[in-house]
């Protein structure tokens, strides 16, 4: 688990839970696509490869995972939209 | 008298009729029942075939059949577009005017490409998703003499899945039997961090694609391309440059799904996993490619639903409670893959479990050969 200073404002919320690996990367890579920079996207995911999928995509395609959270059934990851 | 209507003429709602018709010949016979399929162009077509005229092998005319010719002479067709389903009403309109009343109502609308939402996508790439472009890019083959060929995935899902992988080990192999593989390079692009959604396929391709030198890029959503420089963008920022340029275009469900406010803007039906309602209605089922379920968009998964869609609809008529087991649908899904040099493999998959394909050989190719002959006497018309 991933802490952060400061409280993130959400911007948009993904619950991709209940989708398989790469449903909740292929979401967030939607909302990316159509969101703004500096908004902070929350994806939800059942998926347990999204823990690993996602910070990776996030790091190639250069925006910044604010933090990966373990919910109670989910993972949540946070991210910001950099560019 | 009960009127179920199928929308769209291809595996599943095909099979969905037969099936029907099968399970209801009584009461259609005695016309109690009503089956009709709508379809726009009356046309059936074996889609899998396409990838094969792109490598040479088929041709146009041999996938196409009078969808009449594989209905069971129970089930009526009417050829024409449907554009607006009337919930309220429950009828479907067509665009010429037409009106056709419904009590259950089957959404088989498939998946539409969208190349145009991609500048310049129909000037510099190649695709594989109609019978047209798959001539093109044999042409383009045929006139390829060395060089960059680059494949890559703009926009997911789409049909078929391990098409784009199956094309590229295929085009490696054509490459290197026409002695031009040493003057060629040939880049895999996809869009997640593997070289395939399901991790067991993953392993099985990733040392396939190593052997034969094809290399592997992940994480590249292919965004944008410019013909000037003949580099293809990705979301993520990287450019890779092409000489020939074979894209899976994006994909969306059909028009008259969105615009008659069933499905969102991308155009998948959001349905049930197992009972494959639409958004809770108990009258109203999606199969194949129109649905928004986390499976392969393939005709496979059409012809794996069918069943569970026809049997539930068969119990609904009859007044009864679908059976437990054939009216739930588990996400089966069966499909050969091409490896190139004449071997294939098999993946057979379901929800809860991911596929553990065989090693690649022989039998498996010619099992998808056969199979593409004789898809017509068997798939839509419930004979496997």
């Amino acid at each position: 688990m991933t802490e952060t200073t400061t409280e993130p404002t959400i911007t948009r919320t993904i619950d991709a839970r209940g989708s398989f690996c790469p449903g909740p990367l292929m979401e967030l890579i939607r909302a990316i696509r159509e969101g703004q920079v500096g908004d902070v996207i929350a994806v939800r995911s059942s998926d347990r490869g999204s823990k690993v999928d996602i910070p990776k995509w996030v790091e190639k395609a250069g925006h910044r995972l604010i933090g990966a959270f373990e919910r109670e059934g989910y993972d949540e990851l946070v991210v910001e939209k950099r560019r | 008298m009960q009127r179920i209507l199928i929308l769209g003429g291809g595996v599943g709602g095909t099979l969905t009729a037969n099936l029907l018709a099968k399970k209801l010949r009584g009461p259609i016979e005695s016309r109690d029942v009503s089956v009709t399929v709508v379809d726009q162009t009356g046309q059936h077509t074996y889609q899998p075939g396409f990838m094969y005229i792109a490598m040479g092998h088929e041709r146009a005319e041999r996938l196409q059949r009078p969808e009449r010719s594989l209905l069971d002479r129970r089930v009526e067709l009417v050829v024409g577009a449907a554009s607006r389903i009337d919930e309220a009403a429950r009828t479907v309109t067509l665009e010429d005017g037409r009106r056709l009343p419904y009590d259950h109502l089957v959404l088989a609308t498939g998946s539409r490409i969208v190349p145009e939402e991609i500048p310049f996508f129909d000037q510099e790439a190649h695709h594989f998703y109609t019978a047209e472009a798959a001539l093109r890019l044999r042409r383009a083959l045929d006139a390829f003499t060395g060089g960059k060929v680059v494949i890559g995935i703009a926009g997911m899902p789409y049909k078929c899945p391990p098409a784009p992988l199956e094309v590229a080990f295929l085009i490696e192999a054509e490459l290197r039997e026409r002695g031009l593989r040493g003057r060629s390079e040939v880049h895999f692009c996809s869009p997640i961090g593997r070289a395939f959604t399901i991790e067991t396929v993953s392993e099985m391709a990733t040392p396939i694609l190593e052997q034969k030198g094809i290399e592997l890029h992940t994480f590249v959503n292919i965004e944008t391309i410019d013909p000037e420089r003949r580099v293809v963008q990705s979301l993520e920022g990287e450019e890779f440059a092409y000489d020939l340029l074979v894209l899976v275009p994006p994909h969306r469900g059909a028009r008259v799904v969105i615009d008659s406010g069933l499905a969102p803007p991308s155009g998948w039906l959001p349905t049930d996993q197992h009972t494959l309602q639409v958004g809770g209605r108990p009258n109203v089922y999606a199969i194949g490619d129109a649905t928004d379920l986390p499976i392969s968009k393939a005709g496979s998964t059409a012809h794996f639903e069918a069943p569970v869609v026809a049997e539930r609809i068969a119990a609904s008529v009859r007044g009864r409670e679908p059976d437990a087991k054939a009216g739930n649908y588990q996400g089966k899904v069966v499909c050969f893959f091409e490896i190139g040099d004449g071997k294939g493999t098999l993946l057979r998959f379901d929800y809860l479990n991911p596929p553990h394909p065989p090693k690649p050989n022989r039998i498996w190719h010619l099992g998808k050969i056969v199979f593409n002959k004789t898809y017509w006497f068997t798939v839509p018309k419930g004979r496997v």
